[in-house]
């Protein structure tokens, strides 16, 4: 058994862990409250932008577009975005298996990387990191999501990718956060799902084709910005339920030790006490 | 307040927030085309727009407001603005866009080498735009 002084010096290390897991769960708590309102009011220009570009390619089904085209090369940009810090349970690493566990091939895939854990963890493991982005992770603003989305569609039309995924996670709520993997060029809109309404006959200035090609780059960047805004969301209420697991966990262990601590402690009263009567029987 | 007949719905919408959302009887804005006004039961259009002022009139009423880049949805009953910057005059800070505007300027003057010219143009129309808009305040 332990000695008495061995359990004391692990509880109050196990204590003053608690203390840092219980300010970093009160951290994370107000980020998420602030990172949630800028989630929630990115939401109606997204989807107003989503419902434009899906009626648009729903009504111009047959246009050429490069944006449109499946180009012959087999290589894939993913945006794959994580957080720069960790300590926020398997949010990271859900994002790394949701890329090395897809259909896709290592060596297809160019992975431009926002967020230095998963730049790290998809390097280590031998994928061809195209562009580091991490630094727009600590407070992502539309410019930001803008320049990385030049960066992927002048390799989309420069021929260097044929197809533009991004993978992020997506936030529902508070406590339940999903890692996604989605298409983003070529687009692939449902238009039973949006759900456009075929009566109005939409004119186009300059023209389609013109429309599209400022329209789609536009597109995309609101998609980044959505999705970065809600990994941000993401991010802390991942940390925030990790560390609040790891302060109730710290809690069942001090009970645990305290326990055990008492009765090490009665323990040697005991033990103490027989001694002495002994003793005394002995001299008498 | 304008006849009730010719009120339209406007909404401005960029990625931070719902910029503006309210009623007109006419709305003025810069397309790649040229300055439009729009009307009540203008025919369906998308149109992409131009760094401008967007100026949403409601009977004597104006408000002035910067748009940098986006688009505009316009239905009969309807005009939706997606923005990816928009400012009234009182968010705009004078000083500053003075100081871009000088340093646009300066870039598009010195023909600096590896000048994207381009750019500094769109930067400098940027500015004048903040500067016109600023003085509706």
């Amino acid at each position: 058994m332990a000695s008495m002084r061995d359990i004391k010096r692990r509880k109050s290390s196990i204590q003053s862990t608690q203390q840092i897991t219980k300010a970093m769960k009160l951290v994370s708590t107000v980020k998420l409250q602030k990172a949630k309102g800028r989630a929630e009011q990115t939401d109606p220009y997204f989807n107003y932008m989503y419902k434009t570009v899906g009626t648009m390619l729903a009504k111009s089904g047959s246009i050429d577009h490069p944006y449109l085209r499946t180009s012959d090369t087999d290589r894939k940009a993913v945006v794959v975005i994580t957080s720069n810090r960790g300590l926020a349970g398997g949010y990271n690493s859900n994002i790394v298996k949701l890329v090395t566990d897809s259909d896709f091939k290592k060596e297809d895939l160019d992975i431009y990387a926002v967020g230095g854990k998963g730049y790290e963890a998809l390097e280590r493991r031998g994928y061809h990191i195209a562009a580091d982005a991490s630094m727009i992770m600590e407070n992502p603003t539309y410019p930001d999501a803008a320049a990385l989305c030049d960066k992927v569609l002048s390799a989309f039309t420069a021929g260097e990718v044929g197809e533009i995924y991004l993978a992020y996670t997506h936030f529902k709520n508070t406590v339940s956060q999903e890692a996604k993997l989605i298409k983003l060029l070529p687009i692939e809109i449902d238009p039973e799902e949006v759900g456009t309404d075929s009566n109005i006959l939409m004119n186009y200035e300059p023209n389609e084709e013109e429309a599209l090609n400022e329209i789609i780059p536009k597109y995309v960047t609101s998609l980044f910005y959505g999705a970065l805004v809600e990994a941000v969301a993401s991010e802390n209420g991942a940390r925030m339920q990790a560390m609040d697991s790891a302060t109730s966990n710290a809690e069942d262990m001090i009970s645990d030790l305290s326990l055990k601590y008492n009765r090490a402690r009665q323990g040697s009263i005991t033990q103490e006490l027989t001694e002495i009567i002994a003793g005394a029987n002995a001299i008498s | 307040m304008a006849e009730a007949d010719k009120i339209f719905q406007v909404e401005i919408i960029t990625p931070d927030r719902i910029f503006y959302k309210g009623e007109a009887d006419m709305i003025e804005f810069n397309t790649e085309a040229g300055e439009i006004g729009v009307y009540k039961n203008h025919i369906p259009l998308t149109t992409v727009l131009k760094p401008g002022i967007v100026i949403i009139h409601n009977g004597e009423e104006k408000k002035y407001a910067a748009v940098h880049a986006g688009f505009a949805e316009i239905l009969g009953e309807k005009v939706t603005i997606l923005a990816e910057l928009a400012e009234w005059p009182d968010e705009i800070d004078v000083d500053r866009a003075e100081a871009a505007r000088e340093r646009a300027e300066e870039r598009i003057r010195t023909k600096a080498e590896n000048l994207d010219l381009k750019r500094a143009e769109y930067a400098l129309h940027k500015a004048l735009i903040r500067i016109d808009v600023a003085n509706y305040k």
